[in-house]
Protein backbone atom coordinates (compact mmCIF):
# COMPACT_ATOMS: atom_id res chain seq x y z
CA UNK A 1 0.00 0.00 0.00
CA UNK A 2 2.69 2.49 0.79
CA UNK A 3 3.83 2.98 -2.47
CA UNK A 4 3.31 5.55 -5.34
CA UNK A 5 1.78 3.62 -8.31
CA UNK A 6 1.56 5.42 -12.23
CA UNK A 7 -0.23 3.35 -15.00
CA UNK A 8 0.95 4.94 -18.39
CA UNK A 9 4.87 5.17 -18.98
CA UNK A 10 4.27 7.79 -21.51
CA UNK A 11 5.75 11.72 -21.10
CA UNK A 12 3.24 12.13 -18.22
CA UNK A 13 3.67 8.96 -16.69
CA UNK A 14 7.14 9.08 -16.97
CA UNK A 15 7.58 11.99 -15.49
CA UNK A 16 5.60 11.24 -12.34
CA UNK A 17 7.24 8.11 -11.71
CA UNK A 18 10.55 10.05 -11.60
CA UNK A 19 9.80 12.91 -9.53
CA UNK A 20 8.00 10.54 -7.22
CA UNK A 21 11.13 8.06 -6.67
CA UNK A 22 13.38 11.16 -6.61
CA UNK A 23 11.69 11.87 -3.21
CA UNK A 24 12.96 8.38 -2.05
CA UNK A 25 9.52 6.99 -1.90
CA UNK A 26 8.92 3.18 -3.88
CA UNK A 27 7.22 3.63 -6.99
CA UNK A 28 6.04 1.22 -9.66
CA UNK A 29 5.18 2.06 -13.31
CA UNK A 30 2.90 0.27 -15.27
CA UNK A 31 2.04 0.08 -18.92
CA UNK A 32 1.04 -2.27 -21.38
CA UNK A 33 3.19 -1.83 -23.68
CA UNK A 34 7.00 -3.34 -23.70
CA UNK A 35 8.88 -0.25 -23.49
CA UNK A 36 8.94 3.16 -21.93
CA UNK A 37 7.59 5.71 -23.45
CA UNK A 38 4.05 5.76 -24.34
CA UNK A 39 2.77 7.74 -27.74
CA UNK A 40 5.41 10.46 -27.84
CA UNK A 41 8.37 9.02 -27.47
CA UNK A 42 7.36 5.31 -29.01
CA UNK A 43 10.68 3.37 -30.17
CA UNK A 44 10.72 1.23 -32.40
CA UNK A 45 12.75 -2.44 -31.82
CA UNK A 46 16.39 -2.65 -31.88
CA UNK A 47 16.11 -5.31 -34.63
CA UNK A 48 14.53 -2.32 -36.80
CA UNK A 49 17.47 0.07 -35.61
CA UNK A 50 15.55 1.67 -33.01
CA UNK A 51 17.13 2.25 -29.30
CA UNK A 52 15.36 1.22 -26.06
CA UNK A 53 14.46 4.39 -23.34
CA UNK A 54 16.78 3.66 -20.39
CA UNK A 55 15.34 2.67 -17.06
CA UNK A 56 14.58 5.49 -14.94
CA UNK A 57 16.46 4.92 -11.12
CA UNK A 58 13.97 3.91 -8.62
CA UNK A 59 11.46 2.80 -10.73
CA UNK A 60 10.48 -0.88 -10.98
CA UNK A 61 8.87 -0.94 -14.58
CA UNK A 62 5.96 -3.78 -14.62
CA UNK A 63 6.23 -3.74 -18.52
CA UNK A 64 3.80 -5.47 -20.64
CA UNK A 65 1.43 -5.20 -17.66
CA UNK A 66 -2.24 -4.00 -18.42
CA UNK A 67 -4.32 -2.77 -16.02
CA UNK A 68 -7.48 -4.44 -16.51
CA UNK A 69 -9.48 -3.12 -13.26
CA UNK A 70 -9.37 -1.34 -10.43
CA UNK A 71 -11.44 -1.00 -6.95
CA UNK A 72 -11.30 0.76 -3.64
CA UNK A 73 -9.70 -0.68 -0.73
CA UNK A 74 -9.63 0.62 2.70
CA UNK A 75 -6.86 3.51 2.23
CA UNK A 76 -6.46 3.29 -1.40
CA UNK A 77 -6.94 1.15 -4.18
CA UNK A 78 -6.53 -2.14 -5.74
CA UNK A 79 -5.25 -2.48 -9.07
CA UNK A 80 -5.84 -5.89 -11.00
CA UNK A 81 -3.37 -6.99 -13.08
CA UNK A 82 -2.20 -9.25 -16.24
CA UNK A 83 1.37 -9.48 -17.24
CA UNK A 84 2.21 -11.20 -20.75
CA UNK A 85 1.55 -11.48 -24.43
CA UNK A 86 -1.15 -9.13 -25.80
CA UNK A 87 -4.40 -11.20 -25.42
CA UNK A 88 -2.92 -14.25 -24.72
CA UNK A 89 -4.08 -16.47 -22.71
CA UNK A 90 -2.95 -17.79 -19.25
CA UNK A 91 -0.73 -14.03 -18.70
CA UNK A 92 -0.14 -13.93 -15.32
CA UNK A 93 -2.58 -12.17 -12.96
CA UNK A 94 -1.36 -10.00 -10.32
CA UNK A 95 -2.86 -7.43 -7.79
CA UNK A 96 -0.98 -4.23 -6.66
CA UNK A 97 -2.47 -2.03 -3.73
CA UNK A 98 -1.41 1.96 -3.91
CA UNK A 99 -2.07 4.48 -1.68
CA UNK A 100 -0.72 7.19 -4.04
CA UNK A 101 -2.08 6.37 -7.50
CA UNK A 102 -0.91 8.42 -10.60
CA UNK A 103 -3.13 7.58 -13.62
CA UNK A 104 -1.85 8.91 -16.92
CA UNK A 105 -3.58 6.92 -19.61
CA UNK A 106 -3.10 8.98 -22.38
CA UNK A 107 -5.68 9.74 -25.25
CA UNK A 108 -6.22 8.22 -28.91
CA UNK A 109 -7.43 9.67 -31.96
CA UNK A 110 -10.85 10.59 -32.43
CA UNK A 111 -11.97 9.97 -36.17
CA UNK A 112 -14.86 10.96 -37.70
CA UNK A 113 -17.25 8.61 -39.84
CA UNK A 114 -17.44 9.18 -44.00
CA UNK A 115 -18.83 6.79 -46.38
CA UNK A 116 -16.09 3.78 -46.72
CA UNK A 117 -14.04 4.79 -43.42
CA UNK A 118 -14.65 0.86 -42.73
CA UNK A 119 -12.09 0.10 -45.67
CA UNK A 120 -9.11 -1.63 -45.03
CA UNK A 121 -6.16 1.43 -45.84
CA UNK A 122 -8.36 3.93 -43.75
CA UNK A 123 -6.46 4.44 -41.01
CA UNK A 124 -6.31 6.92 -38.06
CA UNK A 125 -3.09 9.87 -37.97
CA UNK A 126 -1.68 7.87 -34.93
CA UNK A 127 -1.92 4.55 -36.31
CA UNK A 128 0.28 5.85 -38.74
CA UNK A 129 2.29 7.48 -36.56
CA UNK A 130 2.82 4.35 -34.48
CA UNK A 131 3.46 1.76 -37.62
CA UNK A 132 6.05 4.62 -38.69
CA UNK A 133 7.87 5.32 -35.05
CA UNK A 134 7.45 1.77 -33.36
CA UNK A 135 7.38 -0.56 -36.51
CA UNK A 136 8.96 1.74 -39.36
CA UNK A 137 6.71 0.47 -41.88
CA UNK A 138 4.53 3.03 -43.96
CA UNK A 139 0.69 2.44 -44.20
CA UNK A 140 0.62 3.47 -47.64
CA UNK A 141 2.67 4.07 -50.47
CA UNK A 142 0.21 7.03 -51.66
CA UNK A 143 -1.09 8.34 -48.38
CA UNK A 144 -3.61 11.41 -47.71
CA UNK A 145 -3.87 12.93 -44.31
CA UNK A 146 -6.99 14.62 -43.00
CA UNK A 147 -8.78 15.87 -40.05
CA UNK A 148 -8.20 19.11 -37.67
CA UNK A 149 -5.43 20.23 -35.34
CA UNK A 150 -1.27 20.23 -35.78
CA UNK A 151 -0.72 16.23 -35.38
CA UNK A 152 -0.78 15.62 -38.90
CA UNK A 153 2.11 17.44 -39.31
CA UNK A 154 4.38 15.30 -36.99
CA UNK A 155 2.23 12.12 -39.13
CA UNK A 156 3.35 13.65 -42.37
CA UNK A 157 7.20 13.91 -41.53
CA UNK A 158 7.39 10.45 -40.38
CA UNK A 159 5.47 8.96 -43.00
CA UNK A 160 8.11 10.53 -45.06
CA UNK A 161 10.76 9.16 -43.32
CA UNK A 162 9.59 5.48 -43.84
CA UNK A 163 9.10 6.44 -47.43
CA UNK A 164 5.25 7.13 -48.19
CA UNK A 165 4.52 9.97 -50.83
CA UNK A 166 2.47 12.22 -48.96
CA UNK A 167 -0.09 13.52 -51.64
CA UNK A 168 -1.47 16.27 -48.93
CA UNK A 169 -2.02 17.24 -45.50
CA UNK A 170 -5.94 19.01 -45.53
CA UNK A 171 -6.94 20.71 -42.21
CA UNK A 172 -10.55 21.01 -41.98
CA UNK A 173 -10.65 24.51 -40.09
CA UNK A 174 -8.20 27.57 -41.04
CA UNK A 175 -5.65 27.35 -38.41
CA UNK A 176 -3.65 30.52 -39.24
CA UNK A 177 -6.82 32.45 -38.29
CA UNK A 178 -6.55 30.78 -35.08
CA UNK A 179 -3.98 30.57 -32.45
CA UNK A 180 -1.36 32.84 -34.45
CA UNK A 181 -3.74 35.65 -33.89
CA UNK A 182 -3.49 35.06 -29.74
CA UNK A 183 -0.48 36.75 -29.10
CA UNK A 184 -0.33 35.50 -25.69
CA UNK A 185 -0.80 32.05 -26.20
CA UNK A 186 2.17 32.42 -29.00
CA UNK A 187 4.16 33.71 -26.55
CA UNK A 188 3.31 31.03 -24.60
CA UNK A 189 3.86 28.62 -27.27
CA UNK A 190 7.00 29.76 -28.38
CA UNK A 191 8.79 26.45 -28.70
CA UNK A 192 5.72 24.74 -30.17
CA UNK A 193 5.21 27.58 -32.27
CA UNK A 194 9.04 26.88 -33.42
CA UNK A 195 8.11 23.21 -34.05
CA UNK A 196 5.03 24.16 -36.14
CA UNK A 197 7.07 26.18 -38.39
CA UNK A 198 9.89 23.56 -38.94
CA UNK A 199 7.31 21.12 -40.03
CA UNK A 200 5.95 23.88 -42.78
CA UNK A 201 9.56 24.02 -43.92
CA UNK A 202 9.59 20.18 -43.87
CA UNK A 203 5.99 20.23 -46.34
CA UNK A 204 7.26 22.66 -48.08
CA UNK A 205 10.73 21.09 -49.02
CA UNK A 206 8.65 17.68 -49.92
CA UNK A 207 6.17 19.80 -51.98
CA UNK A 208 2.98 18.08 -49.68
CA UNK A 209 0.64 20.61 -50.58
CA UNK A 210 -1.04 21.71 -47.13
CA UNK A 211 -4.68 22.51 -47.68
CA UNK A 212 -7.11 24.18 -44.99
CA UNK A 213 -10.77 23.85 -44.99
CA UNK A 214 -10.74 20.50 -47.00
CA UNK A 215 -11.41 17.06 -46.03
CA UNK A 216 -11.64 13.72 -47.08
CA UNK A 217 -15.32 13.09 -47.42
CA UNK A 218 -15.23 9.76 -48.56
CA UNK A 219 -12.97 6.62 -49.33
CA UNK A 220 -13.88 4.27 -52.21
CA UNK A 221 -13.14 0.75 -52.82
CA UNK A 222 -14.02 -3.05 -52.98
CA UNK A 223 -11.78 -4.84 -50.55
CA UNK A 224 -9.13 -2.34 -49.82
CA UNK A 225 -9.31 1.59 -50.31
CA UNK A 226 -8.08 3.14 -53.91
CA UNK A 227 -9.93 6.40 -53.74
CA UNK A 228 -10.84 9.45 -52.05
CA UNK A 229 -13.47 12.00 -52.33
CA UNK A 230 -11.88 15.64 -51.10
CA UNK A 231 -14.09 18.28 -50.80
CA UNK A 232 -13.39 22.20 -49.75
CA UNK A 233 -15.73 22.79 -46.72
CA UNK A 234 -17.39 25.54 -45.52
CA UNK A 235 -16.94 27.50 -42.25
CA UNK A 236 -19.61 25.11 -40.96
CA UNK A 237 -17.64 21.97 -42.25
CA UNK A 238 -20.71 21.32 -45.10
CA UNK A 239 -19.00 20.49 -48.16
CA UNK A 240 -18.80 23.11 -50.95
CA UNK A 241 -21.16 22.11 -53.77
CA UNK A 242 -18.58 21.63 -56.76
CA UNK A 243 -15.54 21.49 -55.06
CA UNK A 244 -15.78 17.48 -55.00
CA UNK A 245 -12.54 15.72 -55.79
CA UNK A 246 -11.62 11.86 -56.40
CA UNK A 247 -7.79 10.72 -55.91
CA UNK A 248 -6.08 7.65 -55.99
CA UNK A 249 -4.72 6.52 -52.91
CA UNK A 250 -3.31 3.46 -51.19
CA UNK A 251 -4.07 5.08 -47.75
CA UNK A 252 -5.81 7.41 -45.91
CA UNK A 253 -5.32 8.91 -42.63
CA UNK A 254 -7.67 10.93 -39.98
CA UNK A 255 -7.36 12.58 -37.48
CA UNK A 256 -9.70 15.10 -35.42
CA UNK A 257 -8.27 15.87 -32.10
CA UNK A 258 -8.02 13.06 -29.18
CA UNK A 259 -10.30 11.15 -27.22
CA UNK A 260 -9.19 10.73 -23.10
CA UNK A 261 -8.43 7.25 -22.41
CA UNK A 262 -10.50 7.52 -18.93
CA UNK A 263 -11.89 4.11 -17.61
CA UNK A 264 -9.46 3.64 -14.76
CA UNK A 265 -10.59 7.29 -13.83
CA UNK A 266 -14.34 6.60 -14.24
CA UNK A 267 -13.96 3.52 -12.15
CA UNK A 268 -12.07 5.51 -9.39
CA UNK A 269 -15.05 7.64 -9.60
CA UNK A 270 -12.79 11.05 -10.61
CA UNK A 271 -14.99 13.56 -11.42
CA UNK A 272 -14.45 14.41 -14.83
CA UNK A 273 -14.97 18.59 -16.08
CA UNK A 274 -16.42 17.88 -19.87
CA UNK A 275 -14.71 15.63 -21.12
CA UNK A 276 -11.60 15.63 -19.19
CA UNK A 277 -10.51 14.41 -15.81
CA UNK A 278 -10.84 16.97 -13.19
CA UNK A 279 -7.87 18.13 -11.20
CA UNK A 280 -6.66 20.69 -9.37
CA UNK A 281 -3.40 22.43 -9.54
CA UNK A 282 -1.18 19.82 -7.75
CA UNK A 283 -2.94 17.04 -10.32
CA UNK A 284 -5.20 15.88 -7.64
CA UNK A 285 -8.53 14.05 -8.73
CA UNK A 286 -11.49 14.69 -6.58
CA UNK A 287 -11.00 11.26 -5.08
CA UNK A 288 -7.78 11.17 -2.41
CA UNK A 289 -4.93 9.46 -3.25
CA UNK A 290 -5.55 9.79 -7.01
CA UNK A 291 -3.45 11.67 -9.11
CA UNK A 292 -4.42 12.30 -12.65
CA UNK A 293 -1.67 13.86 -15.30
CA UNK A 294 -1.42 14.03 -19.27
CA UNK A 295 -4.06 13.86 -21.25
CA UNK A 296 -6.59 12.05 -19.88
CA UNK A 297 -6.95 15.83 -18.10
CA UNK A 298 -6.81 17.87 -21.40
CA UNK A 299 -5.26 17.40 -24.55
CA UNK A 300 -2.30 19.76 -24.74
CA UNK A 301 0.58 17.63 -26.35
CA UNK A 302 3.97 16.01 -24.31
CA UNK A 303 5.61 18.98 -23.27
CA UNK A 304 2.55 19.67 -21.00
CA UNK A 305 2.17 16.09 -20.18
CA UNK A 306 5.59 15.87 -19.10
CA UNK A 307 5.39 18.76 -16.81
CA UNK A 308 2.07 17.55 -15.12
CA UNK A 309 3.73 14.28 -14.76
CA UNK A 310 6.65 16.21 -12.41
CA UNK A 311 3.80 17.55 -10.11
CA UNK A 312 1.33 14.48 -10.48
CA UNK A 313 4.46 12.17 -8.91
CA UNK A 314 5.32 14.72 -6.24
CA UNK A 315 2.12 15.40 -5.32
CA UNK A 316 1.69 11.32 -4.48
CA UNK A 317 4.94 10.96 -3.05
CA UNK A 318 4.45 13.61 -0.41
CA UNK A 319 1.33 11.79 0.10
CA UNK A 320 3.47 9.31 1.42
CA UNK A 321 5.74 11.20 3.33
CA UNK A 322 8.69 11.82 0.56
CA UNK A 323 10.27 15.32 0.39
CA UNK A 324 10.91 17.30 -2.50
CA UNK A 325 11.74 20.77 -3.37
CA UNK A 326 8.66 22.65 -5.20
CA UNK A 327 8.71 21.99 -8.99
CA UNK A 328 8.29 25.87 -9.78
CA UNK A 329 9.60 25.14 -13.43
CA UNK A 330 6.89 22.66 -14.06
CA UNK A 331 4.57 24.76 -12.15
CA UNK A 332 5.37 27.45 -15.31
CA UNK A 333 5.19 25.09 -18.02
CA UNK A 334 1.74 23.74 -16.94
CA UNK A 335 0.47 27.21 -16.73
CA UNK A 336 2.20 28.37 -20.09
CA UNK A 337 1.46 24.83 -21.74
CA UNK A 338 -2.57 25.01 -20.64
CA UNK A 339 -2.78 28.82 -22.23
CA UNK A 340 -1.63 27.66 -25.63
CA UNK A 341 -3.25 24.28 -25.42
CA UNK A 342 -6.66 26.34 -24.83
CA UNK A 343 -5.81 28.46 -28.08
CA UNK A 344 -4.70 25.12 -29.88
CA UNK A 345 -8.22 24.38 -28.76
CA UNK A 346 -9.97 26.72 -29.98
CA UNK A 347 -8.56 26.65 -33.44
CA UNK A 348 -9.34 23.35 -34.16
CA UNK A 349 -12.93 22.45 -33.12
CA UNK A 350 -14.92 19.53 -34.22
CA UNK A 351 -17.73 21.45 -36.02
CA UNK A 352 -21.01 20.04 -36.67
CA UNK A 353 -20.96 19.79 -40.85
CA UNK A 354 -19.51 16.79 -40.33
CA UNK A 355 -22.98 14.96 -40.00
CA UNK A 356 -23.80 16.18 -43.52
CA UNK A 357 -21.15 13.56 -44.80
CA UNK A 358 -22.69 10.66 -43.50
CA UNK A 359 -24.97 8.44 -45.57
CA UNK A 360 -27.35 5.79 -43.93
CA UNK A 361 -25.39 2.88 -44.86
CA UNK A 362 -22.09 4.79 -42.95
CA UNK A 363 -20.89 2.73 -39.97
CA UNK A 364 -21.20 4.86 -36.98
CA UNK A 365 -20.30 1.87 -34.91
CA UNK A 366 -17.58 -0.28 -36.56
CA UNK A 367 -17.72 -3.30 -34.50
CA UNK A 368 -21.31 -4.16 -34.15
CA UNK A 369 -21.51 -2.67 -37.95
CA UNK A 370 -24.46 -0.11 -36.58
CA UNK A 371 -25.41 2.46 -39.91
CA UNK A 372 -26.33 5.83 -39.33
CA UNK A 373 -29.85 4.70 -41.25
CA UNK A 374 -29.71 2.33 -37.68
CA UNK A 375 -28.92 4.64 -35.41
CA UNK A 376 -31.54 7.46 -36.43
CA UNK A 377 -33.84 5.03 -36.38
CA UNK A 378 -33.24 3.93 -32.98
CA UNK A 379 -33.75 7.30 -31.42
CA UNK A 380 -36.80 8.23 -33.53
CA UNK A 381 -38.67 5.32 -33.11
CA UNK A 382 -37.93 4.04 -29.59
CA UNK A 383 -36.60 7.05 -27.53
CA UNK A 384 -33.52 5.64 -26.98
CA UNK A 385 -32.03 8.60 -25.35
CA UNK A 386 -28.96 7.55 -22.55
CA UNK A 387 -26.79 5.78 -22.83
CA UNK A 388 -27.46 2.60 -21.97
CA UNK A 389 -30.67 2.46 -23.65
CA UNK A 390 -29.13 4.01 -26.85
CA UNK A 391 -26.52 0.77 -26.46
CA UNK A 392 -29.33 -1.65 -26.18
CA UNK A 393 -31.73 -0.56 -29.04
CA UNK A 394 -29.41 0.04 -31.56
CA UNK A 395 -26.26 -1.98 -30.38
CA UNK A 396 -23.97 1.08 -30.95
CA UNK A 397 -21.23 0.85 -29.02
CA UNK A 398 -21.75 -2.74 -27.57
CA UNK A 399 -18.93 -4.10 -29.46
CA UNK A 400 -15.36 -5.38 -28.50
CA UNK A 401 -14.31 -1.56 -28.17
CA UNK A 402 -16.87 -0.95 -25.82
CA UNK A 403 -17.97 2.73 -27.76
CA UNK A 404 -14.32 3.62 -27.65
CA UNK A 405 -14.34 4.58 -31.25
CA UNK A 406 -17.79 5.31 -31.54
CA UNK A 407 -19.02 7.07 -28.31
CA UNK A 408 -18.29 10.26 -28.78
CA UNK A 409 -19.67 10.78 -32.08
CA UNK A 410 -23.05 8.47 -31.40
CA UNK A 411 -23.23 11.02 -28.77
CA UNK A 412 -22.60 13.95 -31.29
CA UNK A 413 -25.22 12.32 -33.43
CA UNK A 414 -27.87 11.92 -30.77
CA UNK A 415 -27.39 14.97 -28.55
CA UNK A 416 -27.06 15.39 -24.45
CA UNK A 417 -25.27 12.17 -23.92
CA UNK A 418 -23.25 11.94 -20.76
CA UNK A 419 -18.70 11.80 -21.24
CA UNK A 420 -18.81 9.90 -18.36
CA UNK A 421 -21.59 7.39 -19.15
CA UNK A 422 -19.77 6.64 -22.31
CA UNK A 423 -16.17 5.87 -20.52
CA UNK A 424 -18.16 3.47 -18.06
CA UNK A 425 -16.36 0.41 -18.45
CA UNK A 426 -16.24 -2.14 -16.09
CA UNK A 427 -13.49 -4.15 -17.50
CA UNK A 428 -10.63 -1.71 -18.58
CA UNK A 429 -8.85 -3.89 -20.91
CA UNK A 430 -9.31 -7.22 -22.88
CA UNK A 431 -8.98 -10.24 -20.87
CA UNK A 432 -10.10 -13.46 -22.19
CA UNK A 433 -13.16 -15.35 -20.43
CA UNK A 434 -11.34 -18.33 -19.63
CA UNK A 435 -8.81 -15.82 -17.62
CA UNK A 436 -11.75 -14.45 -15.80
CA UNK A 437 -12.71 -17.38 -14.46
CA UNK A 438 -9.38 -18.34 -13.06
CA UNK A 439 -8.55 -15.41 -11.26
CA UNK A 440 -5.80 -16.44 -9.39
CA UNK A 441 -3.56 -13.61 -7.11
CA UNK A 442 -0.11 -14.29 -6.94
CA UNK A 443 1.18 -14.21 -3.24
CA UNK A 444 4.54 -12.51 -4.19
CA UNK A 445 2.20 -8.95 -5.58
CA UNK A 446 -0.15 -9.42 -2.86
CA UNK A 447 0.06 -6.55 -0.72
CA UNK A 448 -1.68 -6.14 2.47
CA UNK A 449 0.59 -4.03 4.24
CA UNK B 1 12.25 -15.76 -36.51
CA UNK B 2 9.82 -17.75 -38.76
CA UNK B 3 6.41 -17.16 -38.33
CA UNK B 4 3.58 -18.53 -40.36
CA UNK B 5 0.86 -17.03 -41.73
CA UNK B 6 -2.60 -18.51 -43.41
CA UNK B 7 0.43 -21.27 -43.71
CA UNK B 8 3.09 -19.59 -45.59
CA UNK B 9 6.73 -19.22 -43.68
CA UNK B 10 7.50 -15.32 -43.09
CA UNK B 11 10.62 -14.43 -41.25
CA UNK B 12 10.67 -11.47 -38.68
CA UNK B 13 11.98 -9.47 -36.69
CA UNK B 14 12.30 -9.24 -32.61
CA UNK B 15 9.82 -6.72 -31.38
CA UNK B 16 7.92 -6.64 -34.61
CA UNK B 17 4.21 -6.76 -34.36
CA UNK B 18 2.01 -9.17 -35.93
CA UNK B 19 0.38 -5.97 -37.66
CA UNK B 20 3.75 -4.98 -38.17
CA UNK B 21 4.98 -8.40 -40.18
CA UNK B 22 1.42 -8.34 -41.70
CA UNK B 23 1.70 -4.74 -43.39
CA UNK B 24 5.41 -5.14 -43.63
CA UNK B 25 4.24 -7.74 -45.97
CA UNK B 26 1.99 -5.80 -48.36
CA UNK B 27 -1.37 -7.16 -46.24
CA UNK B 28 -3.91 -4.47 -44.81
CA UNK B 29 -6.77 -6.70 -43.85
CA UNK B 30 -6.93 -10.41 -42.38
CA UNK B 31 -10.39 -10.22 -40.72
CA UNK B 32 -13.99 -10.63 -41.58
CA UNK B 33 -16.66 -8.79 -39.73
CA UNK B 34 -19.71 -10.94 -38.29
CA UNK B 35 -22.33 -9.57 -40.06
CA UNK B 36 -21.14 -7.93 -43.35
CA UNK B 37 -18.38 -10.59 -43.62
CA UNK B 38 -16.44 -7.63 -44.20
CA UNK B 39 -12.90 -7.11 -44.58
CA UNK B 40 -10.84 -5.23 -41.76
CA UNK B 41 -7.09 -4.64 -40.98
CA UNK B 42 -5.68 -1.84 -38.89
CA UNK B 43 -7.88 1.43 -37.57
CA UNK B 44 -6.19 2.78 -34.39
CA UNK B 45 -2.90 0.84 -34.36
CA UNK B 46 -2.56 1.17 -30.34
CA UNK B 47 -5.23 -1.69 -29.13
CA UNK B 48 -7.95 0.53 -29.01
CA UNK B 49 -10.32 -0.04 -31.95
CA UNK B 50 -10.12 -4.07 -31.74
CA UNK B 51 -10.52 -3.59 -35.52
CA UNK B 52 -6.99 -5.53 -36.42
CA UNK B 53 -7.87 -8.99 -34.99
CA UNK B 54 -6.49 -12.12 -36.28
CA UNK B 55 -6.13 -15.84 -34.98
CA UNK B 56 -2.47 -16.18 -33.48
CA UNK B 57 -1.86 -19.84 -32.57
CA UNK B 58 -5.21 -21.21 -32.56
CA UNK B 59 -6.53 -18.33 -30.34
CA UNK B 60 -9.14 -15.45 -32.16
CA UNK B 61 -9.43 -12.19 -31.17
CA UNK B 62 -5.75 -10.98 -30.66
CA UNK B 63 -5.10 -7.45 -31.49
CA UNK B 64 -2.52 -7.49 -34.07
CA UNK B 65 -1.29 -4.29 -33.45
CA UNK B 66 -0.13 -5.08 -29.81
CA UNK B 67 0.73 -8.71 -30.16
CA UNK B 68 4.53 -8.95 -30.28
CA UNK B 69 5.62 -11.82 -32.26
CA UNK B 70 7.38 -14.75 -31.32
CA UNK B 71 9.58 -17.52 -33.44
CA UNK B 72 6.96 -20.08 -34.35
CA UNK B 73 3.88 -18.07 -34.43
CA UNK B 74 1.34 -19.64 -36.49
CA UNK B 75 -0.91 -16.34 -37.40
CA UNK B 76 -4.36 -16.63 -39.67
CA UNK B 77 -6.79 -14.82 -40.94
CA UNK B 78 -10.12 -14.42 -38.70
CA UNK B 79 -13.54 -14.89 -40.10
CA UNK B 80 -16.07 -13.50 -38.69
CA UNK B 81 -16.67 -14.47 -35.28
CA UNK B 82 -14.33 -17.51 -34.09
CA UNK B 83 -14.61 -19.22 -31.14
CA UNK B 84 -11.56 -20.20 -29.18
CA UNK B 85 -10.37 -23.44 -30.56
CA UNK B 86 -12.28 -23.52 -33.80
CA UNK B 87 -10.94 -25.37 -37.11
CA UNK B 88 -9.27 -22.88 -39.70
C1 LIG C 1 -1.14 6.84 -31.62
C2 LIG C 1 -0.67 8.18 -31.16
C3 LIG C 1 0.57 8.64 -31.57
C4 LIG C 1 1.02 9.90 -31.14
N1 LIG C 1 2.24 10.34 -31.60
C5 LIG C 1 2.63 11.61 -31.29
C6 LIG C 1 3.83 12.14 -31.85
O1 LIG C 1 4.56 11.45 -32.55
N2 LIG C 1 4.15 13.43 -31.59
C7 LIG C 1 3.35 14.20 -30.79
O2 LIG C 1 3.67 15.37 -30.58
N3 LIG C 1 2.23 13.71 -30.23
C8 LIG C 1 1.84 12.45 -30.47
N4 LIG C 1 0.66 11.97 -29.95
C9 LIG C 1 -0.10 12.81 -29.04
C10 LIG C 1 0.14 12.25 -27.64
O3 LIG C 1 -1.12 12.08 -27.09
C11 LIG C 1 1.18 13.02 -26.85
O4 LIG C 1 0.78 14.33 -26.65
C12 LIG C 1 1.64 12.37 -25.54
O5 LIG C 1 2.13 11.08 -25.81
C13 LIG C 1 0.62 12.33 -24.42
O6 LIG C 1 1.26 11.86 -23.25
P1 LIG C 1 0.55 11.05 -22.08
O7 LIG C 1 1.65 10.73 -21.12
O8 LIG C 1 -0.62 11.80 -21.58
O9 LIG C 1 -0.03 9.71 -22.69
P2 LIG C 1 0.53 8.53 -23.71
O10 LIG C 1 1.80 8.95 -24.28
O11 LIG C 1 -0.62 8.28 -24.54
O12 LIG C 1 0.80 7.35 -22.70
C14 LIG C 1 -0.23 6.63 -22.07
C15 LIG C 1 0.28 5.24 -21.75
O13 LIG C 1 -0.65 4.60 -20.88
C16 LIG C 1 -0.69 3.24 -21.16
N5 LIG C 1 -1.96 2.71 -20.68
C17 LIG C 1 -3.20 3.21 -20.91
N6 LIG C 1 -4.13 2.47 -20.29
C18 LIG C 1 -3.47 1.47 -19.66
C19 LIG C 1 -3.88 0.38 -18.85
N7 LIG C 1 -5.18 0.15 -18.57
N8 LIG C 1 -2.93 -0.48 -18.39
C20 LIG C 1 -1.61 -0.28 -18.66
N9 LIG C 1 -1.17 0.76 -19.42
C21 LIG C 1 -2.08 1.61 -19.91
C22 LIG C 1 -0.53 3.19 -22.67
O14 LIG C 1 0.01 1.94 -23.06
C23 LIG C 1 0.43 4.34 -22.95
O15 LIG C 1 1.77 3.91 -23.06
C24 LIG C 1 0.20 10.71 -30.32
C25 LIG C 1 -1.04 10.22 -29.90
C26 LIG C 1 -1.48 8.97 -30.31
C27 LIG C 1 -2.83 8.49 -29.86
S1 LIG D 1 -5.76 -1.37 -34.83
FE1 LIG D 1 -7.11 -0.74 -33.26
S2 LIG D 1 -6.83 -2.33 -31.84
FE2 LIG D 1 -5.36 -2.82 -33.30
Amino acid sequence: MNRVVVVGAGPAGMAAARAAAATGVEVVLVDSAQGLGGQYHRRAPESLGGNEIPPIPGVRHLAATTVWALEPVPGGHRLHLRTGPADAPGRQATVLDTAALVLATGAYDRALPFPGWDLPGVFTAGAAQALAKGQKVAVGSRVLLAGTGPFLLPVAESLIGVGARVLGVLEANIPVGGWLRDPLALLAGRAKAAELARYVTMLARHRVPFRPRTTVIAAHGTDRVTEVTTARLTADWRVRPGSERRVPVDAVCVGFGFTPQLELAVAAGCRLAGEFVEVNEAQATSVAGVFAAGEITGIGGADLSEAEGVLAGLAAARLLGGQGETPRRAIAAVRAGRRFAAALDRAHPVRAGWQSWLAEDTLICRCEEVDYGALCRAVRDRDAIGVRSLKLVSRVGLGACQGRTCGRNAADLVGGLDPAGLARRPIAAPVRLGELATTPVHPNERDTS
Amino acid sequence: MRVRVDGQEKSALPGQTVAGVLLAGGRVSWRTTRNGDRPRGVFCGIGVCFDCLVVVNGVPDVRACQRVVADGDEIRTQLGAELPGSAS
